[in-house]
C-alpha cells in the first residue's frame, strides 16, 4: 500500500470514528430513557400524579411537585420575560458604545456563566434572609427569573440583531419615533426568535433544583399553594389572593431528588416515573423551540 | 413635547432593566465576601488553604478546603477525560466531514442531551452507571467520582462539540484550499491545518467546560457521595464543593452560626474558580474572532 491509499484508509478511519464520537452522547440517551422507563413506567398512573408524597412508596405522588412547578414557573416567567426582553431591546437599540455599555455587557456575560448553585446562595442572602419572603414560591420564582436573565437577554439581542437594518430605516423615515420603530416594526418581526430563547430558558429553569435546595426550599410538602381563585356563595362569589405566593413549595426536580437519595428500592421506581413527567416537559418544550427555531428561519 | 417626554421615559425604564444586571452581580459578591468575612474572623486563611481536613459538623472541626477542591477537581478531570476526546473529534467530523444536511439533524439532537436536567443524570449515574462498571471493577463504592464525572462529561460533550465546530467554521476556506493544493488529504487538512488554526477557540470551549464540570451540582450530589475525601481515587466517595453546599442546605444549620457561614466561603471559593475560567475563555474566544472576522 503506498502513502496515498493508506492517507485514504486513515480518512475513512477517521469518518468513522467521528460518527461514533458525535453519536455516542446520543446511545448514553437512550440508554438513559430506556432505564428511566423500565423502572418507573408502572409507577406511572392517575393516582401518581395527584396523590402527596408518602413514607409509603406505592402510595407517593407529584401532587405537591408538580403544582409547585407551575408556581414558580409562572412568577418566574412573569418577572424574567419583560426584563429580559427591555434589557435586551436597550442594549441593542439604544445603548451607546461608551462605558457604561461596556460594563452591563461584561457583567451579563459573567452572570451567564455562573453556576446554578450560587444563585441559590444569592437567593438565600437577598429574598430569603433580606426580604424575609423565607422558603415562598416568591422567593424561588424571583431567584430562577434572576438566574434565566442572562439567557433570556442574550437571545433577546440575536433575535433583534437578525432583524435588518431597512426595516428601522423605512420607519423613521415615516416619521416614526425611536420606540415607534422598535415596538411596532422591530419587535413583532424579532418575537418568532425571541420566543424560541424564551422556550429554552424556562425549560432549563424547570429542570434547576440547586438553587432552590439552597434557598432552602422543603423535600416534603403535603399540601399546596394556597389557591389565587377561590369562589364561595356570599358575594362577590370570587375571591382572589396572592398569599400562595408566600406558602412553601416544592418542585418536580426536587422531589426526585428526593426520592433518588432514600436507600428503600420503592422510592427509586418513584423517581424514575418523576423523570419521565420531567423529561416529558423539558423534551417538549426543547422541540418545540427547535421547530420555532427552524420556521422562523426567515431570509430577508 | 410630550412625545419627547414620553420616549424619554421608555429610555430610561430600559436602561433600569439593564441596571439590574449590574445590581444582581453586585449583590452575589457583595452576599458572599460578607458572610465570609464573619467566617475569616474566626478561622484563618492559612487553616483554610492548608489544613486537609474537612469537618465542620464534627465535634472535632477542622475547615481545610482541601478536601471538598480535590473532590471537585477530581469528577471535572474524569469528565474532561470524557468530554474533550468525544467532543473535538466530534467537532472536526462536523466540520470537516459532515455534509450541511447531517448536520442540520445532528446539531439539534446533541443539544438534547444539555437540554437533559442534572438531577435526572443524577440519577442515571447513580442507579445505572455505577451499577453497571461494578461488574467490571469490583472495589467500586456505591458513591464515587467515576460514574459522576463520566455522566458529566457525556453532559458537556455538546458544548465542547457546538463551540469548537463555530471555531474551526470560522477558518477562511482559502486554509484549506491552499494545502488541498499541496496535495493533501482530508484528514491532514482537518488537523494540522484547520485544529491549529481553531486553537484558541477550542481551547476557550475546553475551559468554559472546565467551569461549566466545576459549576455542576446535583450530578455529583447525588453521585459522588458526601465524605470530603483528599483523594484522587475516582472509586471512592468524594465530595465536592457544590455537593457539600446541597448537603448544608438540605439539614437543618441555624443561621449566624460558624457552620451556616461555609456554605457562604464554600460560594466565594466557587465563584472565583469559575469567574476566572470565565475570563480566560471570553478573552481566547474574542482573539479567534478578531483573527478571522
Amino acid at each position: 500500500m503506498n502513502k496515498a491509499q493508506l492517507d485514504k484508509q486513515v480518512d475513512k478511519l477517521f469518518k468513522f470514528i467521528g460518527i461514533a464520537s458525535t453519536l455516542f452522547g446520543l446511545i448514553v440517551l437512550v440508554a438513559l430513557v430506556f432505564d428511566v422507563f423500565t423502572d418507573g413506567f408502572k409507577r406511572l398512573n392517575w393516582d401518581f400524579l395527584v396523590s402527596f408524597p408518602s413514607r409509603k412508596p406505592e402510595k407517593a405522588g407529584i401532587l405537591s411537585a408538580w403544582v409547585g412547578t407551575i408556581w414558580v414557573m409562572l412568577t418566574t416567567a412573569v418577572l424574567a420575560i419583560p426584563l429580559g426582553i427591555a434589557s435586551g431591546i436597550h442594549l441593542e437599540e439604544y445603548a451607546k458604545r461608551n462605558r457604561l455599555t461596556d460594563f452591563i455587557e461584561i457583567n451579563i456575560a459573567n452572570l451567564a456563566g455562573v453556576p446554578s448553585v450560587i444563585y441559590g446562595i444569592l437567593g438565600l442572602g437577598l429574598f430569603v434572609r433580606w426580604l424575609n419572603l423565607d422558603r415562598s414560591v416568591l422567593a424561588g420564582g424571583l431567584t430562577l427569573a434572576l438566574l434565566i436573565l442572562p439567557t433570556v437577554i442574550l437571545s433577546t439581542r440575536e433575535a433583534l440583531r437578525a432583524v435588518p437594518f431597512s426595516i428601522r430605516e423605512a420607519a423613521f423615515a415615516l416619521g416614526a419615533t425611536k420606540w415607534q420603530v422598535v415596538s411596532q416594526q422591530v419587535l413583532p418581526a424579532a418575537l418568532g426568535n425571541i420566543l424560541t430563547g424564551i422556550i429554552l430558558a424556562m425549560s432549563r429553569a424547570i429542570g434547576e433544583t440547586a438553587p432552590l435546595i439552597t434557598i432552602g426550599a422543603l423535600t416534603y410538602i403535603p399540601f399546596l399553594p394556597e389557591s389565587p381563585v377561590s369562589f364561595s356563595n356570599q358575594f362577590p362569589f370570587l375571591q382572589v389572593s396572592s398569599k400562595g405566593f408566600l406558602d412553601a413549595f416544592t418542585v418536580l426536580p426536587i422531589q426526585i431528588f428526593n426520592w433518588v437519595s432514600r436507600p428503600q428500592k420503592g422510592f427509586a421506581s418513584c423517581a424514575a416515573a418523576g423523570i419521565i413527567v420531567l423529561l416529558a416537559i423539558t423534551l417538549f418544550m426543547n422541540g418545540l423551540a427547535i421547530y420555532l427555531r427552524q420556521k422562523h428561519q426567515k431570509r430577508w | 413635547m410630550n412625545r419627547q417626554f414620553k420616549e424619554a421615559v421608555i429610555e430610561r425604564l430600559l436602561l433600569c432593566s439593564s441596571l439590574l444586571s449590574v445590581f444582581t452581580t453586585a449583590a452575589i459578591i457583595f452576599i458572599l465576601l460578607s458572610e465570609s468575612l464573619g467566617f475569616f474572623k474566626e478561622v484563618s486563611i492559612v487553616d483554610f488553604l492548608t489544613d486537609t481536613q474537612w469537618t465542620p459538623l464534627f465535634t472535632q472541626k477542622h475547615y481545610g478546603i482541601l478536601p471538598l477542591l480535590c473532590g471537585t477537581l477530581l469528577t471535572t478531570l474524569v469528565a474532561l477525560l470524557v468530554a474533550v476526546p468525544l467532543g473535538l473529534v466530534s467537532a472536526v467530523y462536523l466540520s470537516e466531514y459532515a455534509t450541511g444536511r447531517v448536520r442540520n439533524y445532528i446539531k439539534p439532537l446533541m443539544e438534547v442531551l444539555a437540554a437533559v436536567p442534572t438531577v435526572v443524570y443524577g440519577y442515571f449515574a447513580l442507579l445505572f452507571v455505577t451499577p453497571l462498571l461494578k461488574k467490571f471493577i469490583p472495589g467500586l463504592s456505591g458513591f464515587n467520582a467515576l460514574s459522576a464525572g463520566f455522566v458529566m462529561g457525556v453532559m458537556i460533550i455538546p458544548l465542547v462539540s457546538s463551540l469548537s465546530e463555530d471555531a474551526m467554521h470560522a477558518v477562511p476556506m482559502g486554509l484549506r484550499e491552499g494545502a488541498y493544493a499541496l496535495g493533501s488529504h482530508k484528514i491532514q487538512v482537518a488537523f494540522r491545518i484547520v485544529f491549529p488554526a481553531a486553537l484558541s477557540g477550542i481551547t476557550a470551549a475546553t475551559i468554559l467546560a472546565v467551569s461549566r464540570a466545576i459549576g455542576e451540582t446535583m450530578i455529583v450530589a447525588i453521585a459522588a457521595g458526601q465524605q470530603p475525601n483528599l483523594t484522587f481515587n475516582p472509586l471512592v466517595p468524594v465530595e465536592t464543593i457544590t455537593a457539600y453546599i446541597v448537603q448544608i442546605s438540605l439539614g437543618d444549620t441555624p443561621h449566624g452560626t460558624l457552620e451556616y457561614s461555609t456554605i457562604f466561603v464554600c460560594g466565594l471559593t466557587l465563584f472565583l474558580l469559575t469567574f476566572v475560567l470565565n475570563v480566560v475563555s471570553f478573552k481566547l474566544k474574542r482573539r479567534f474572532q478578531e483573527i478571522y472576522e
